[in-house]
């Protein structure tokens, strides 16, 4: 089986990755702090709106609508962003889709672009593909600067460089600006306002250079082909508005059907990413720039590439499709205990997190070593899908993944529907979950069991051996009761079966 | 009435003194208490370890073990939870496979009659007051299912407020997991640990003396990292505090 690219080579499983992430106190410091903090005020401004639990279920129905008659509204809006004045492009995969980006960047003439956040070209490794054409790619959005700048990998959907503090930041900006472009300013501290001086000047200069603009876009409206980016920053509507030549790449699953559908996601998606009541810079564009006409300026060429890389297949799957639901707000990374701790990179995916446990192995198939370690990265808590605003039960579908892997299961792979082998790897655990079985579904074994573990419970070691060690190494086992319940019981109430 | 005590496999091999626990408190409040033998696991590390083909007898066997009860009580929430929740999507899935309709029959007549231990307590029985006696600090931990799987809400917190004697304090970030996940804590311990870790130490700076509970297998893993810490504060599930009066205290 071959799997989907999503920006990063190949990568330890998780439980290793996360242990590294758990020692560095550093770490666990910038990431306790920056999502305790975010989750307070998510919390309080979903509190403020009377009608959060309708708009949640709204956003849910819209989403699973689109999904069901995903190939319609993929039509209608292709019609629509044509007849605008627009070029549909379709990828099948990121190969695909770089290979798209970088023509259409050649055939411009242009050896660099300007970019607005986006996970899409994240997620298909563009920067890498263009840098291998000869064209540089310059992130605009300040987390993804930082982030291009330190040679590093995103640990966040919403800000990559959560687990940088300022200082680190100011140390990046010192030794990295010079190399892309203006220098940082000097002398340079770490107050945030500074920093973000630093990066505002060196990014001027880039935007009003700049020919090409690449972006991914929030959300595509089918009936009238306009397309949708939120940001904070208002650096993506620099690259939206300057450039002449604007590509946009964006996966099959953010379509909605109307421009009325965005109502909804225009008040839960600030609150549950940002926890602002309303995006700061919304902008909208439908084929051609978004002031064409008028006075004429704006980008003069606008082509989107629509992309799959694993999302039919994923579609297919009558539970797991509800990942494709996601619209990236990161509430689930921010509420998750497991991500607080072990960090976005022990993921392996610029998809971190809850929503990239369950995304992951779905877009790129549960082959590699981290992706059939991902659906197991969760205690099965349940905060993610309290505060998902679509209502993704992530719990499910890690429950559905752990099952693909431990005991196989259909699947499809490239539109092939497959039955997959239970995974490798397994095969001791499966044994002791038949034997777990067997002992419990015999009650007269189960409890002679019970009675040769409570007359062994004095030689019960400190530490057990195998994969008994995981929990001994860092806890004391529970003692062993001298009598079980069950004996108890007959003892007492004399009901002896 | 009578109920039927779903002991659960943890408390009936580890924690007995819990089932035991339930057993008085529900005969002090006039409950006559039934144990069917032929109970077992629930099949909860099963599936949530993604074994649901192992899971199917236990819930076969669960749901005929508890066939002519009108209430189940149990002293776990995730226990609960998983009957109330997954069973039926346990049996939706066998009947999609083609497997027949018989275990998602089983889980629909089953899955209405089971209580939380605490459900019963207040919503069944409508107590809060249930006439026990612990004079000592106590904080209480909300386990994931209880809270986000069941519903519970405040009604454990309500019981322990009305515990003569005995002084409530908040666990800061209580909502929080404690890192236990069934087989979590062994796939991922390093995870697991800091988690249960960071509990253990919210917990002993309440000043607790007792860290409350109700669910075992998240008590064992926060106990295990208590006494390896040999840390003074104790584990106790809220059974045995509710059972505990003045006539018979907790020994
Ligand atoms: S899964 Fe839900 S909470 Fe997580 S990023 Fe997606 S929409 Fe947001």
């Amino acid at each position: 089986m071959t799997g989907t690219y999503l920006g990063m080579p190949a990568f330890p499983a998780f439980p290793a990755a996360a242990r590294e992430a758990v020692r560095d106190e550093a770490l666990r410091a910038n990431l306790r702090h920056a999502t305790h903090t975010i989750r307070d005020k998510r919390a309080r401004a979903v509190a403020e709106l009377a009608d959060w639990d309708r708009l949640r279920a709204a956003g849910k129905a819209v989403k699973d609508h689109t999904l069901r008659h995903l190939d319609r509204y993929l039509l209608q809006l292709e019609a629509a962003v044509t007849a605008a004045g627009g070029t549909v492009h379709w990828a099948a995969d990121a190969d695909e889709a770089n290979r798209i980006v970088t023509e259409l960047v050649r055939a411009t003439g242009e050896r660099e672009v300007v970019k607005v956040k986006s996970m899409a070209t994240q997620e298909i490794g563009l920067n890498e593909a263009l840098e291998a054409a000869g064209i540089a790619a310059y992130e605009t959005d300040l987390a993804e600067l930082i982030v291009q700048l330190g040679h590093d990998r995103p640990s966040h959907i919403l800000v990559p460089a959560i687990h940088r503090n300022r200082a680190e930041i100011r140390d990046i900006f010192r030794a990295e600006m010079a190399g892309w472009g203006r220098p940082a300013p000097e002398p340079l501290g770490d107050d945030p306002r500074e920093l973000a001086e630093a990066a505002r000047l060196h990014l001027r200069e880039k935007f009003l250079r700049a020919k090409v603009a690449v972006s991914g876009a929030n959300f595509m409206v089918a009936e009238t082909g306009t397309m949708v980016v939120l940001e904070s920053e208002g650096n993506g509507r620099m690259c939206l508005t300057l450039p002449e030549t604007l590509i946009s790449v964006v996966g099959i699953e953010k379509v909605v059907p109307t421009f009325r559908d965005l109502e909804i996601f225009l008040q839960t998606l600030p609150r549950s990413s940002t926890a602002e009541r309303m995006n700061p810079y919304t902008t909208m564009w439908t084929g051609l720039g978004p002031s064409r006409g008028a006075d004429g300026d704006g980008p003069t060429a606008f082509h989107l590439v629509l992309l799959d890389n694993g999302r039919t297949d994923t579609l297919a799957d009558e539970t797991g499709r509800q990942a494709l639901r996601c619209i990236r707000c990161s509430a689930c990374l921010n509420v998750c205990p497991v991500y607080e701790r072990a960090g976005g990179h022990a993921y392996g995916s610029v998809y971190p997190g809850p929503i990239g446990a369950i995304l992951s192995p779905q877009l790129r198939g549960t082959g590699s070593a981290i992706d059939a370690s991902l659906p197991y990265a969760s205690t099965l808590c349940g905060a993610c899908y309290e505060v998902c605003p679509v209502a993704i039960d992530i719990p499910e579908v890690l429950v559905h993944l752990r099952e693909r892997i431990a005991q196989g299961g259909p699947v499809t792979r490239a539109g092939v529907r497959v039955t997959l082998r239970p995974a490798d790897g397994h095969t001791a655990e499966r044994a002791a979950m038949r034997a777990a079985r067997l002992l419990l579904d015999h009650p007269g074994a189960l409890r002679a069991g019970e009675r040769l573990l409570a007359r062994a419970r004095r030689l019960a070691p400190r530490r057990l051996p195998g994969a008994g060690r995981a929990w001994t190494d860092s806890r004391e086992l529970p003692t062993v009761a001298a009598q079980s319940f069950r004996d108890w019981w007959a003892r007492e109430r004399s009901d002896p079966r | 009435m009578r109920a039927a005590l779903f002991v659960t496999c943890v408390t009936d091999a580890l924690y007995p003194r819990t089932g035991i626990a339930v057993v008085r408190l529900l005969e002090r409040l006039g409950v006559g208490v039934d144990f069917p033998a032929a109970q077992s696991c629930c099949g909860q590390p099963q599936y949530n370890t993604g074994y649901r083909y192992e899971t199917e007898p236990l819930m076969r066997r669960t749901a005929r073990a508890f066939a002519g009860h009108e209430y189940v009580v149990t002293p776990s929430g995730s226990c609960a939870a998983m009957i109330r929740e997954h069973y039926p999507r346990i049996g939706r899935k066998a009947a999609a496979e083609g497997r027949g309709s018989e275990l998602a029959e089983a889980a629909a007549a089953l899955a209405p009659r089971v209580y939380e231990l605490t459900e019963f307590l207040v919503d069944v029985l409508g107590v809060t007051d249930v006439g026990a006696y612990f004079p000592h600090t106590v904080t209480y931990h909300p386990s994931c299912h209880g809270l986000r799987g069941l519903g519970l809400g405040d009604r454990p917190r309500r019981l322990l407020a009305a515990v003569k004697g005995l002084d409530l304090v908040e666990l800061p970030g209580a909502e929080e997991c404690c890192g236990f996940g069934g087989t979590f804590a062994v796939k991922n311990p390093d995870v697991s640990t800091a988690m249960g870790t960071d509990k253990i130490t919210a917990a002993a700076g309440t000043g607790a003396q007792v860290l409350c509970g109700a669910d075992n297998s998240c008590l064992a893993h926060l106990g295990g990292l208590l006494r390896r810490a040999d840390s003074p504060l104790r584990t106790l599930h809220l059974a045995e505090i509710l059972a505990a009066t003045e006539e018979e205290p907790l020994t």
